[in-house]
C-alpha cells in the first residue's frame, strides 16, 4: 500500500522553518522539569482542582478503594497551627495519590501540592498541564540531584503550601517498597516543617505498576504521628526515621498498634523493602495479594 | 483571659433565665429583687499540647512514686484501668482523653519490654460498655490491639472467680475487687476529674469493687453523713473509699494514679448549642434566633429523635491539667484544678434553690434518663454541687426543672423499672427502702445475668441512685418539678408544677411569701462555695 504524506501548510500557516546555525531564543518550556507550575496554584485553578477531586476523584476512590482511614487524630496538634506539613508516603500506585488526596484533612488538602517525577508526568504539554491542574504536581527531578527541583519545592513550603511527596521516588515494581530518598526529609529540615508519615495498604491490588486497568479492593490509610528533626539530625539521619516510621505504621497495618509499638521499640519493625532475597522468595514472602478476594462465578466446561 | 463565674442578683432589667429541661430548654423569669443566679465560669484555656504535658506528668510524678518508665519492666503484669462511660459528660469529641494517657502508658510500657497488658473499664455496678463506647474511649488503635484477644474488657462485679479479697477496714469494710487488678504488679488508673467528687482512692476502691465492698459506703447511712459529695473532707463516702484505699496499699497493690481535668466547654463556642454557655444578656441577634429556632424545632420533634440528637453530642472539652503518681498527692492537686474551673463564692443561704436539668446524668449515656434518674441527678448531684453548705437553707424547697417522663431503656434499666413499680408505689423513705428491698434486688439471679451478659445496671443500682439523692431529699422540705409528668413525679414523692410562677407560688406553703432564690446555672457545670 502506497501512503502519500499530506502536504505541509505553508507559512505563515504553519512554523517557520530555521535557518542553518542560529539558534532561536528559550521560550517558557511547555514540558519537563522547569514547567512553571504557578497558574496551577491560582485561585481559578484550585477551585477547579477542588471541584475535580471532590466530584470525580472521591466517588472514584469510594468506589474503587473505599479507603479506611486511620490516625487523622494524630494531625490534631498540627491543625490548630494550620503550619504547612510535608506527607511522606509509600508508593504502589498511581492510585496512592487520589487516595490520599481525598483523606488529607483540611487544612491542609486544599493548599497541597505534589512532587512529581518530570520524566514521567511532565513528559509532554498535555500531561504536564494535566498533572499540574488536577493534583497540583510540581516538577522532580529523579534522574539526577537538582537543587533548582528542591529550591522550588522548598520556596512553595515557605510560602505556606504543604508538599505530599513519595520518596520512594516510584511505584513498587513487585508490591515492596523501596528505600526512601532523601528529598523529604532534607526539605523538612531545610524548611523546619515537619513530616507526616503515611502508610497506604491495598492500592497495589487495585492497580499495580503495569496493569491498565484497575480492580476494586479495600484499602487502609494509616497516619502517623508528625516527625520534626532533632537538633543533631541531618537530612540522611532524618530520612532514616521517616522510613523507619512509614515502617512502623505498615507494621501497626498488618498487625495492630500494640505490636508495632512493641516490635519498634524493640528494633525489630519489619522493613518496608522486603527479605533481602531475589527472585520467588520475595513475591513468597508478600503472601496472599487479595484479601478482599471476589467470590469466583461457577463455571461449567462447555463440552 | 476566661471570666471567672459570678453570682447575679436579678433585677427588673434582667432577662428571663435560662433552664435546662431535658431534651428542651425553658426561659424562666425570676422574681427581682430576691433571685441571684450562680453562672459558671468560662472554659479555662486548654493545654496547647496535651501529649506533651502527659508525658511531663507520666515523667515527673507527684508524691512518692517513680516516674512510670521505672516502674515498667519486662516480664511483669500491667494492668490500666480506665474510667467507665459515665465520665465525661456528656461524651467527648475524639480522641478521648484516656485514648490519648493510655497510648502514652502503652508506648512506655512497649519500651520497657512488658508483655503481660490488660485493659479494663473500672465501671463497678454500672452496664457494660459496648465496643462502639469502648473504641471511642480508647481508640480504635487500642481497641484493636487488646480487644480481640480479650485483653480489654469490662470489670464484672459479679464474677466470683475473678474478685480478690484484699482484707478489711477497722470499721469492717470489706475489700474485694478485680482479681487480675489487685494481682499486677502495677495498676495505672486514667481518670477524668469532671467533678470534685471523682478520682482519688474511690476510682480503685469503688471503680474495680464488688457488691461485697461497694454496700459498706453506698447505703442511705454514708450518704446522709456525705455534706457534700464534692468535698471529701466532708464526704463519709470518701472517707470511706479513703480506708479502703489504705487497705488496698497494704495488700501490697501498687497504684499509679493519673487524673485528668477539663475545662468548662460543653457546648463549644460556635454551632447552635453555644448559646447555652453564653449568658443571656450577652446572647447576639444570631443567638437568639438560633435559640428560637433550635427550641421550636425541638418542640416539635418527637421525643426519641430529640434525644438522638442530643445524646450524639460531643463536647469539645479542653484539657486543663493532668497529674500522675501516689493517689493521694495527685487527687489533692486535681481538687484544686476541678475548683479552679467550678467553684464560685457564694454569701450565704436562700429559702429556694433551682435548677434545670439537662438530658444527660452519669447514668443515662446512650439511654434513657427516667425519673429515678432525674431524682438522682436532681438531688444526688446538682444539690451536692456546694462546698461549706448547701445553698438553700434546711426545710428549704428544691425546684427542678424536667420533663420525667415515665419511660426506661428496657436494656440497660431493668431493674429501675421494678424499683419504681414495686418498691416506690409502696415507700420511698430510704432507710425502709434499704431494709425491706435492697437484698432481694442485689441477690437476683436475674438481674445479675443481665449485668454480666446484657448492658443492663446491676439490680441494686436504681436504690445507690435513690440512696444518693437522700441527703438533699432530708435536708429538703419539698421538691417540685416543673413541667414534669404528674404521675412520675407524685411516684417520686415530689410535686409537679406547670410553670414555674406555679412551683414558686407553691414553695410558699413551706418558705412562706417573698422567700429567696438561687438559680444554678448549670451546665456547664458550676459549684457554690457557701460562706
Amino acid at each position: 500500500m502506497v501512503t502519500r504524506r499530506l502536504p505541509r501548510l505553508p507559512f505563515p500557516l504553519s512554523a517557520p522553518t530555521v535557518p542553518e546555525g542560529l539558534e532561536t531564543p528559550a521560550g517558557r518550556p511547555r514540558s519537563g522539569a522547569d514547567y512553571d507550575t504557578a497558574w496551577a496554584r491560582r485561585y481559578p485553578a484550585r477551585l477547579a482542582r477542588a471541584a475535580l477531586v471532590e466530584a470525580v476523584g472521591r466517588p472514584v476512590v469510594a468506589a474503587l478503594a473505599d479507603p479506611r482511614r486511620e490516625g487523622l487524630d494524630r494531625l490534631d496538634p498540627l491543625r490548630r497551627d494550620g503550619e504547612p506539613v510535608i506527607f511522606a508516603a509509600n508508593h504502589h500506585s498511581h492510585l496512592d495519590t487520589p487516595v490520599l488526596l481525598t483523606s488529607i484533612p483540611e487544612p491542609w488538602r486544599h493548599t497541597l501540592f505534589a512532587g512529581a517525577a518530570a520524566d514521567y508526568f511532565f513528559r509532554t504539554p498535555v500531561t504536564s498541564a494535566l498533572a499540574a491542574l488536577a493534583i497540583n504536581a510540581v516538577p522532580i527531578e529523579r534522574t539526577k540531584v537538582s537543587r533548582r527541583s528542591a529550591d522550588r519545592l522548598a520556596e512553595l513550603i515557605d510560602a505556606g503550601w504543604s508538599l505530599l511527596i513519595f520518596p520512594e521516588g516510584g511505584r513498587s515494581p513487585d508490591g515492596w517498597g523501596q528505600p526512601f530518598r532523601g528529598g523529604a526529609a532534607y526539605l523538612a529540615v531545610r524548611c523546619g516543617v515537619p513530616v507526616v508519615p503515611v502508610h497506604i495498604e491495598g492500592t497495589g491490588r487495585i492497580l499495580r505498576k503495569g496493569r491498565t486497568l484497575p480492580r476494586p479492593a479495600s484499602t487502609r490509610v494509616t497516619f502517623g504521628s508528625p516527625l520534626r528533626p532533632a537538633p543533631d539530625h541531618d537530612a540522611r539521619r532524618f530520612g532514616v526515621v521517616v522510613e523507619q516510621a512509614v515502617a512502623a505504621l505498615a507494621d501497626e497495618a498488618a498487625t495492630d498498634w500494640w505490636q508495632a509499638r512493641r516490635r519498634a521499640h524493640a528494633g525489630a519493625t519489619p522493613t518496608l523493602t522486603g527479605p533481602d532475597a531475589p527472585g520467588w522468595r520475595r513475591a513468597w514472602a508478600l503472601g496472599d495479594p487479595s484479601r478482599r478476594r471476589r467470590r469466583q462465578r461457577r463455571r461449567w466446561p462447555e463440552l | 483571659m476566661p471570666r471567672p463565674g459570678f453570682v447575679l442578683d436579678v433585677d427588673r432589667s434582667t432577662p428571663p433565665i435560662l433552664f435546662h429541661h431535658g431534651e428542651s430548654f425553658r426561659l424562666e423569669k425570676l422574681p427581682a429583687g430576691r433571685s441571684r443566679v450562680l453562672y459558671p465560669g468560662e472554659p479555662l484555656q486548654a493545654l496547647r499540647d496535651p501529649d506533651g504535658a502527659i508525658r511531663h506528668a507520666l515523667d515527673h510524678p507527684l508524691g512518692d512514686s517513680e516516674p512510670l518508665r521505672a516502674l515498667l519492666r519486662p516480664g511483669m503484669r500491667l494492668t490500666i484501668c480506665f474510667d467507665d462511660i459515665s465520665l465525661p459528660l456528656p461524651p467527648m469529641r475524639a480522641p478521648d482523653v484516656r485514648q490519648r494517657i493510655i497510648e502514652a502508658v502503652l508506648d512506655l510500657a512497649a519500651e520497657a519490654g512488658v508483655d503481660d497488658v490488660h485493659l479494663i473499664a473500672a465501671l463497678a455496678l454500672h452496664r457494660r460498655m459496648t465496643e462502639a463506647e469502648l473504641r471511642h474511649a480508647v481508640g480504635d488503635r487500642v481497641y484493636d490491639a487488646f480487644a480481640p484477644d480479650g485483653l480489654l474488657y469490662n470489670h464484672d462485679a459479679e464474677d466470683p472467680g475473678n474478685l480478690a479479697f484484699l482484707g478489711t477496714t477497722p470499721d469492717g469494710e470489706e475489700v474485694e475487687i478485680n482479681k487480675r487488678a489487685a494481682e499486677s504488679d502495677l495498676i495505672v488508673y486514667v481518670n477524668i476529674n469532671m467533678v470534685a467528687m471523682d478520682g482519688g482512692h474511690k476510682s480503685t476502691a469503688t471503680g474495680l469493687a464488688s457488691y461485697r465492698s461497694l454496700r459498706h459506703h453506698h447505703n442511705v447511712q454514708t450518704m446522709r453523713r456525705s455534706t457534700s459529695f464534692m468535698d471529701r473532707h466532708s464526704s463519709e463516702l470518701h472517707s470511706s473509699n479513703w480506708r479502703m484505699g489504705k487497705v488496698v496499699r497494704d495488700a501490697g497493690v501498687k497504684i499509679f494514679q493519673i487524673e485528668t481535668t477539663l475545662n468548662n466547654d460543653t457546648f463549644g463556642t460556635s454551632g447552635p448549642m453555644s448559646v447555652l454557655q453564653k449568658r443571656e444578656w450577652e446572647w447576639s441577634p444570631r443567638d437568639r434566633a438560633t435559640f428560637v429556632a433550635m427550641k421550636a424545632g425541638l418542640d416539635r420533634m418527637p421525643l426519641k429523635a430529640r434525644r438522638k440528637i442530643f445524646q450524639s453530642w460531643r463536647a469539645p472539652y479542653g484539657l486543663t491539667s493532668v497529674q500522675a503518681g501516689e493517689v493521694e498527692a495527685v487527687h489533692e492537686v486535681t481538687t484544686g484544678n476541678v475548683f479552679r474551673q467550678q467553684l464560685v463564692e457564694l454569701e450565704g443561704q436562700t429559702d429556694i434553690l433551682t435548677m434545670g436539668l439537662p438530658y444527660i446524668c452519669p447514668y443515662n449515656v446512650n439511654s434513657v434518663m427516667n425519673p429515678i434518674l432525674v431524682m438522682c441527678l436532681g438531688l444526688g448531684y446538682f444539690f451536692n454541687m456546694y462546698r461549706g453548705r448547701p445553698p438553700v437553707r434546711e426545710g428549704g424547697v428544691v425546684i427542678m426543672s424536667h420533663p420525667t417522663t415515665w419511660e426506661f431503656h428496657p436494656v440497660h434499666h431493668p431493674s429501675y423499672i421494678d424499683f419504681f413499680e414495686q418498691v416506690l408505689s409502696e415507700t420511698t423513705d430510704p432507710v425502709e427502702i434499704e431494709a425491706r428491698f435492697e437484698k432481694s434486688f442485689a441477690e437476683d439471679e436475674w438481674y445479675r445475668h443481665l449485668y454480666r451478659t446484657s448492658y443492663a445496671y446491676h439490680g441494686v443500682h436504681p436504690f445507690y441512685m435513690w440512696y444518693w439523692g437522700c441527703h438533699g431529699l432530708a435536708y429538703t422540705g419539698k421538691v417540685i418539678i416543673v413541667g414534669g409528668d404528674k404521675a412520675a413525679v407524685r411516684r417520686l414523692g415530689f410535686s409537679a408544677a406547670s410553670t414555674l410562677p406555679d412551683a414558686l407560688e407553691m414553695a410558699q406553703d413551706v418558705v412562706g411569701r417573698d422567700a429567696t432564690i438561687t438559680h444554678l446555672h448549670n451546665p456547664p457545670l458550676v459549684m457554690a462555695d457557701v460562706k
